[in-house]
Parts: structure tokens; sequence; C-alpha cells
């Protein structure tokens, strides 16, 4: 007990006197910086950028470029690889390079919408992103400085309706993007293990299991035995396929996000993707509906007509808020964790003001490193509850949808 | 400004409410899972139901807090 009270107090003082230290030695000079992203370090905005989903694949100090498929209802379809953009190895590849009049923004494809812009590769100085005020709500726009002009720069076009600030702009974006990319790489794995896994269980029947099935099979079984069986009874053989597909390809996808230093991928943590997830649910549940289910939503036997005025509604509400409840927690969860970690790794670029005060750049490292290492340990638990989750919720769902009437 | 501090107060009152209720399930399988242990599977697995339902709640609540703050 005194010890661990001891090194609360030290770990205490050693925060605080970072914290004096950065106030006395250094002043910032609170002019032009403000504009520029590049020197003020702010912790949040960098998250944010780790988090997001990039064109091109960064691991360390070299991307690797991605297939950029984009169109623009003024120039049609272009097909290239992100690499003719010649990205700079820091801020995960701000392009050299214009191309086609698309240009790389910390590794995100951005379009000139601007006539007056060459339409050829042309090289650019430098892309710059300030807060402006967008009808009336603050939002950051970039620009990219060619030939001592500045040109707006647009993000690529969105389906959320100005909900998280996008909207429908002046392109469109089908790349293999790096998420699309890491979605292709797990499934390819996924196959190759369960194939694997299969051809051995054939060849080997009625031994003891060997290599990777001593990892697959209690997981399997324990999704069998605890999910799909208990709530789903006689009729579990039919979705099985479906629960496990699902399980093993978002628990694949949690903990391919958790490799370090391996792109830093935040593919469940994308709302684009666990939203697909929760709509391939959503009609696997609802098509599946039989005439109770229908009959529960629509017109519940068993209570008076002005209950039913009132239930109806609801019912159909609740039919919609399931997937998106579905969708929500598997992002958040995910995206909470990523977050948490990149803020914990900032602390040191915040304490340390990016690298000018060395000491407590390096002392900041250790307690950071420590508190992402408890971070990402807890994020391995959090891959595994949230894949089971996601499952169990969608076999609950399943089984009241095909539940038979017994009243 | 004086959006995103609202919405931060319901977020965090969110998250009280949600705290209580998953805490509340916990406590109560722990005890269950005292008075039977032979029953661990089933009270994990509904333990585990339950507070991912009020987690949804929750969720939506501070998406909606995001959203308008």
């Amino acid at each position: 007990m005194l010890k661990k009270i001891l090194s609360i107090i030290l770990l205490s003082m050693f925060v605080f006197g970072l914290n004096a230290q950065e106030h006395g030695s250094h002043e910032s000079p609170n002019g032009d910086e403000s504009h520029d992203s590049h020197h003020a370090f702010d912790p949040a905005e960098s998250a944010f950028h780790h988090i997001s989903n990039h064109n091109v694949y960064s691991i360390g100090p070299w991307n690797i470029p991605l297939p950029c498929i984009l169109y623009a209802p003024e120039e049609g379809w272009s097909m290239f690889m992100s690499g003719v953009f010649e990205p700079s190895a820091e801020h995960h590849g701000t392009g050299h390079k214009a191309y086609k009049k698309y240009v790389l923004d910390k590794g995100i494809v951005k379009h000139v919408a601007d006539p007056s812009f060459p339409s050829e590769e042309v090289e650019i100085e430098d892309v710059v992103t300030r807060e402006e005020m967008v009808d009336g709500k603050k939002k950051d726009v970039s620009y990219v400085k060619y030939n001592g002009k500045e040109y707006k720069l647009d993000s690529k076009s969105t389906m959320d309706g100005g909900v998280f600030g996008g909207g429908i702009t002046s392109f469109y974006d089908f790349s293999i993007t790096k998420n699309v990319a890491g979605m292709m790489l797990v499934a390819l794995f996924l196959m190759w293990v369960f194939i694997r896994v299969a051809r051995t269980y054939k060849e080997r029947e009625g031994k003891a299991p060997k290599g990777i099935q001593n990892f697959l099979e209690p997981l399997f079984l324990f999704i069998q035995d605890e999910v799909t069986k208990p709530f789903l009874g006689d009729k579990w053989e039919k979705y099985n396929p479906f629960l496990m597909t699902l399980f093993f390809f978002i628990l694949g996808l949690n903990l391919f996000g958790q490799i370090p230093f391996f792109g830093g991928s935040n593919i469940t943590g994308n709302l684009a993707v666990t939203m697909v997830l929760a709509i391939v649910t959503f009609f696997v549940v609802n098509l599946n509906g039989n005439k109770n289910y229908w009959e529960h939503v629509l017109w519940m036997p068993g209570v008076p007509a002005w209950v039913k005025t009132i239930l109806t509604p609801v019912e159909i509400m609740s039919m919609f808020i399931k997937p998106m409840t579905l969708m929500l927690r598997l992002f958040a969860n995910i995206v909470a964790g990523h977050i948490v970690i990149a803020i914990f790794i900032g602390l040191i670029f915040v304490f340390g003001k990016s690298g000018q005060l060395v000491g407590a750049s390096y002392g900041t490292s250790i307690v950071s490193m420590l508190l992402a290492m408890f971070m990402m340990s807890l994020e391995i638990l959090v891959a595994f509850v949230q894949a089971y989750v996601f499952t169990i919720l969608t076999a609950s769902y399943l089984s009241a949808a095909t539940e038979e009437a017994h009243h | 400004m004086e959006h995103l501090s609202v919405a931060a107060i319901g977020m965090g009152l969110v998250v009280i409410g949600a705290g209580i209720g998953i805490g509340n399930i916990g406590a109560k399988a722990m005890e269950s899972i005292a008075r039977q242990p032979e029953a661990i599977g089933d009270i994990r697995s509904n333990m585990i139901l339950m507070a991912a339902l009020v987690e949804g709640a929750a969720l939506i609540a501070i998406i909606m807090a995001y959203l308008i703050g």
C-alpha cells in the first residue's frame, strides 16, 4: 500500500515538474503560428488524423501506394496509383505533385474544382489547412499553393447529408483505401486459415487437433455452444455460418487494428464499415422474420387497440434502432480505444514541445509508453468482447425474428 | 463554444446513467455467480447482453449530443 502511494506521489511530482519546466523555459509567440498546423501540436487533430482513412498505406517512413479510383462529373473517371503524387514521409504523405487536378493532402486525395488549375502532372509548392467559418460552422479548409496562387481543395463527397460536416462536392472517391486494403487482407487471411483448418479436420478425423486448430476450435465451439445453440434452438445450423462469419471477420478486423507499427488500421472504427455490417444484419434478420415476428411488430396480439396505436410505431422504430446501436457500439468502442492510445502518444509531443525539450520528451515517453501498453492490452480484450457482443445481439435478434408462436 | 459545453455536460450525465446501469448489472451478476457457480455460463452471456443493451441507449445519446453540440 505504502509503495503504491509513494509511486503515485512520485509520478505526480514527475508530471507537475514537467509542467513547470515547460512553462518556465519556452514562450511560444502567438503570431502566425495559430494558422499553421505544422508547428503548434494539436493532440486532438493528430489523433483524428491517425484514425481516419487514407489513400496511402504508410508503415513508418514508407508510403505504399494504393490504387485511386476517382470520379468527377466534369472530368469523368480517372484511375491511377497514389504513388504519382510522390507523397512525402512526414504527415503520412502530403503529395509533392498534383495529378489530373487531384492533390494528396496528409494521405487523403482532394480535388481542385477551379478550372484554371492545370490538369496534367505538375509540381506543387505546399498544401495548407486553415480554419474557416462555413455556413456558421467552423471547418478546416485546405488550399494548395501552385505558381504563387492558392487554390481551394474539395474533400470527397459523402452521403451523410451534412450531418458529419460532409456533403456532395466536386468529386467521388471509390478508391481502394487503407481500410479497404486492410479488409481484403483480413478476408484473405481468414479464408486461408479456415480452408487450411477445414482440410486438416478432414485428414485427421478422430485425432487430436493440431497447430492452428488448437486456437480456432475453442473459439468456434464457444460461439457455437454459448451463442448459436441457446439462442436459435433447433434452427442453429441454418444461421451458424452467418454468425461465425460475423464473429471471425469482426474479430480479425479488431485485432488487425491493434498491430502496432503496421499502418495503424482503424477498420472497425470506421462508421461506414460498421454500417455495412449492421445493414447486412438488418436484412438477414428481417428477411428471415416469420409471420409471428411481423405480427408482433405491426399488430401486437393480446393488447387493447389503443395501445396498439402506440406500440406499432415504437416497434417499427426499434426495428431500425437495433442495427443502428450495433453500428454505433462497435464503432465507438474501437474508435475510443484508438483515440486514447493516440492521445497518450501525443502527450510526448505536448510535454516535449514537439521535440524542443528533449529531456521532457524522453521522460514523458516512458510514462506514455506504459500507459499506451496498458491501453493496448485492454483493447485486445475489447476486440474479443465487441466481436462477441455483435454476434450475441445478432443471434438474439434472429431468435426473436424466427421464434414460433407459443401462446 | 456554449453549445459544446452543454453537450459535454449531457454526455457526462449519459455516462453517469450508463455507469449506474452497467454497475448494477455487474453487481447482480457477481452475486448470482457467488450463489450459483454452476450457472456461470448462462449468467455471463446474459450479463453481457444486458450491458450491451444499456450501452446502446447511452451511445445513441452520446452521438446525439455530439451532433447537436
